[in-house]
């Protein structure tokens, strides 16, 4: 997709959302929308790193629960505006991307995904110790008084994450269709050609991290206002890590758009399900079908979408 | 002034600790360091173990050793079954990374989640006639319930070494690691050969479960904890060496246990993620490794 | 005079200084020492696992060395990232070749171009085209790497190289089961490089082609050095047919 048909689409999804806002509907959309879009943001953030670069992160939760709690610390110590607690909570979680990518990126790609699972166990434990930001029995949290664009808070949540979704999936575009992302493509496909064409593989490395866990964290830093009670339990939700991970291999893994479709499909059919099946049987049933995608469509649904066309047209 | 009891007690516990974390990290050492498999189901399918230890102990009665032996051999066949789907999936096609990892992260996921419904969340015991028991050694208490896991869990690692050491496919598995081609030349398929060392590696995971519930309650998200300490282990004990999985094993132990008394158990998690990262920045080989 | 000794006596292009690598307790390279002078065609042969792609892998800076120094054009790379080898001038394909198989040719070649010569502007899918004409794989820019026939793989492994536009080039066994013809077809692209000022070290095990190509050859046998001079002073030289023939 071209960068002048990206930017009207972008407007136009922002429009509409501001304008759904306006006409009032049911709150209970706001509320599933905003969940929708926050996976948007994980997803595609997620892909940054593991579809373009072919770097696993199995510990989104970790660097999700990051922005949440940097939100939490300003809240609590001086009521921080939003915005301050946005740009924290994407800079801290950024920083403990850039720091475990130095750690374990030198290494082979295994031991950095096998890093990620036990930091996010770690940090888990950190925040089940700490009193301050509530400890294992979580913290109540009271949203603003007034509303920037009238209305309810949650709609406004749901206008925010909307333009942090565009900015995610803005920033995956650009990058795909940059030399960045053709320097990360050449690293996924064949790190060490890539090294030896002048590819300086650990720097692009390392900013993929960079900039995926700071989008991770941009996406739970309003997570504290959304759900007015934050606990370690929440957070680490194991829903984060699956899915994340699962949009993008099921909506395609290979451009900016795979984790959009996987996100919007798997994450509205998650709402759904939720009133019907218990959240576990919906964890079930997300995990049979990245594994049945992962074995039959690798590419996922944008590459099936890609071989119909092809084969379409006589 | 740290007590000396205190101390002593620690290490002892630790010294205990390591050689059931050798159990655990059998399958890991063999999947990882020989076959170059990301197994990070490992953990989970020790907890299935651990739950099927439960069952039996709770509706026939069964000792949790005597369900670990019981279930070893159909263990054993799971493990082939998933290197099959494994190598038609992704070995073949020289895939592995990215997919394979997610793959077995799907696997683990699917197994906890279903272990989850079945189970629920509440912890699950086993009880046997020696688990509340305890020696005194002078100032030193020692638990049956870290004791016998230990001894098993050393006696299945002595088994292992042995079988990789002295016996044909045992020699095989070792040499697959290096040279598969000069393996077919000797008369065995290497594709063979890897299913039975996978198989091998799931089928310690039976009896390492039982051991599991022995020490301790158990749940279905405990596997993620065990995922650091299995690769800490593996990782520092020098890929595939048995001799260095135990080493590495008893060291992760120590420090755990020492970490849980002074600094308090929560904390013990992040000893083996320390452990691994230090390995990694310092001998990446490991101890005994090539 | 020849003209390889009026090249350039005193500079070398590439000195390699007792270089040594071990792998566990494997001695894989064991103090080898050469100097290629610019603009030189210089041979590296030996036996299977004699070190010849391990030389080269720390020539690029793929491996680190565990002892000596290697010095390109004066300065000293020994602790010197591959990439930025790269931008310096060291190019090299692989033996068995690594496209980046989810691209197409031309991107495969973009990816040089922009990295290795610092840019990311304008002109870079001119250049490529220009680059893939001289190998004779402009008709195939489009196509996906990963459908490529062996020799035209091996072409693409040579183009990227060429693409850094660098002064030392490493073709690693480039003509590896190919067919007579297409072996002088490798043979003319490596030579026209040459010509235009280019150092080649050349890998090989076709003999013909490595003979008719180089100034000078190396024997490489266990990790050492063990004969240097020209083709044929190597095509005499007992110890050489001994390490290939054995006692």
């Amino acid at each position: 997709m071209a960068g002048r048909t990206f930017v009207v689409l972008a407007v136009v999804v922002v429009a509409a959302g501001v304008i759904v806002t306006v006409l009032d509907v049911n709150q209970y959309y706001y509320f599933a929308a905003y969940v929708v879009l926050q996976y948007v943001v994980l997803a595609s953030a997620w892909n940054i790193l593991g579809g373009y670069t072919g770097y696993v992160n199995f510990g989104t939760p970790a660097f999700f629960a990051l922005g949440a709690y940097t939100a939490v610390v300003l809240i609590q110590s001086m009521n921080a505006p939003l915005v301050v607690q946005l740009v924290a909570g994407a800079a801290v979680a950024g920083t403990l991307g850039l720091g475990i990518g130095y750690l374990t990126l030198r290494l082979r790609g295994v031991f950095f995904s096998i890093a990620t699972l036990a930091l996010a166990v770690v940090l888990q434990t950190l925040f089940i110790n700490w009193e301050y930001t509530g400890g294992a029995r979580g913290i109540t949290l009271t949203r603003p008084a007034t509303v920037p664009l009238g209305g309810s808070y949650v709609e406004y949540l749901f206008v925010v994450m909307l333009v942090l979704a565009v900015i995610t999936v803005a920033t995956a575009w650009w990058i795909e269709h940059s030399w960045v992302g053709r320097g990360l493509a050449a690293i996924r496909d064949n790190e060490e050609a890539a090294e030896c064409m002048g590819v300086p593989t650990l720097r692009l490395k390392l900013v993929a991290t960079t900039v995926s866990g700071l989008l991770m964290g941009l996406a739970g830093a309003p997570f504290p206002y959304y759900v007015t009670f934050i606990e370690p339990a929440s957070v680490f939700d194991l829903n984060y890590a699956v899915n994340s991970l699962a949009m993008p291999m099921i909506g395609g893994s290979t451009t900016w758009m795979g984790p959009v479709i996987g996100a919007v499909l798997l994450g509205t059919a998650q709402q759904v399900a939720t009133v019907t099946i218990s959240s576990a049987l919906n964890l079930l049933i997300v995990g049979v079908i990245l594994v049945a995608f992962v074995i039959l469509a690798p590419e996922g649904i944008v590459g099936l979408v890609q071989r119909l066309v092809r084969r379409g047209p006589a | 002034m740290v007590s000396l009891d205190l101390l002593l007690n620690a290490l002892v516990a630790g010294i205990l600790l390591g050689g059931f974390y050798a159990a655990v990290s059998l399958g890991i050492s063999m999947a990882f360091g020989l076959l170059d498999i990301v197994n990070i189901a490992h953990p989970v399918f020790v907890m299935l173990g651990s739950y099927a230890a439960y069952i039996m102990n709770v509706r026939v009665g069964f000792d949790p050793i005597l369900t670990g032996v019981l279930f070893t051999p159909v263990f054993y066949g799971l493990g082939v079954l998933l290197y099959r789907v494994y190598y038609a999936s992704f070995e073949r096609k020289g895939a592995e990374s990215l997919r394979g990892l997610v793959f077995f992260f799907g696997v683990l996921f699917i197994v906890e989640v279903s272990l989850l419904l079945a189970f629920g969340v509440d912890y699950r015991l086993v009880e046997a006639p020696y688990i509340g028991e305890s020696l005194h050694i002078g100032p030193v208490g020692i638990a049956f319930r870290l004791l016998v896991p230990c001894v098993v869990g050393l006696a299945l690692t002595g088994a292992l070494y042995l079988f990789l050491s002295r016996t044909f496919y045992g020699r095989a598995i070792q040499a697959v690691a290096q040279d598969a081609f000069a393996l077919r030349l000797m008369g065995a398929d290497p594709f063979r050969v890897k299913g039975i060392a996978f198989g091998l590696a799931i089928a310690t995971a039976a009896l390492a479960g039982a051991l599991l519930i022995m020490i301790g309650p158990v749940e279905p998200a405990m596997n993620r904890e065990y995922i650091g300490r299995v690769f800490a282990v593996a990782v520092l004990g020098g890929m595939g060496s048995i001799g260095g999985t135990l080493v590495a094993a008893l060291i992760l132990g120590i420090a755990e246990s020492l970490t849980a008394t002074f600094s308090g158990p929560s904390w013990s998690v992040a000893v083996s993620f320390g452990v691994l990262l230090l390995a990694l920045a310092v001998r990446p080989a490991g101890l005994f490794g090539r | 005079m020849n003209a390889a000794a009026e090249r350039g006596s005193g500079d070398a292009c590439l000195d390699i200084r007792e270089v040594s690598k071990r792998f566990g307790g494997f001695q894989a390279l064991n103090a080898v020492s050469l100097r290629i002078r610019p603009g030189e065609r210089f041979g590296l042969i030996g036996p299977n696992g004699s070190g010849k792609t391990t030389l080269i892998n720390c020539i690029s800076g793929t491996l680190r060395t565990d002892g000596g120094r290697i010095v390109f054009e004066g300065a000293d790379i020994t602790g010197l990232a591959a990439h930025r080898r790269t931008r310096l001038g060291i190019a090299r394909s692989f033996q068995i070749p690594k496209p980046f198989t989810s691209m197409t040719v031309l991107e495969n070649l973009m990816i040089p171009i922009e990295y290795a010569r610092l840019g990311h502007r304008d002109g870079v899918v001119d250049e490529a085209m220009g680059i893939l004409a001289r190998v004779g794989l402009a008709a195939k820019a489009q196509v996906p790497s990963r459908a490529l026939t062996q020799i035209e793989m091996r072409k693409l492994e040579l183009a990227r190289a060429m693409a850094a536009r660098p002064k030392l080039l490493v073709s690693d066994e480039a003509m590896a089961g190919l067919s007579s013809a297409e072996v002088d077809d490798i043979l003319a692209i490596l030579l026209q490089l040459n010509g235009q000022g280019i150092t080649v070290i050349m890998i090989e095990h076709i003999m013909r082609a490595v003979m008719r190509f180089s100034e000078r050859i190396a024997v490489l046998d266990a990790g050492e050095k063990i004969a240097e001079g020209t083709p044929d002073q190597i095509l005499g030289n007992k110890t050489v047919e001994r390490a290939y023939l054995g006692e």
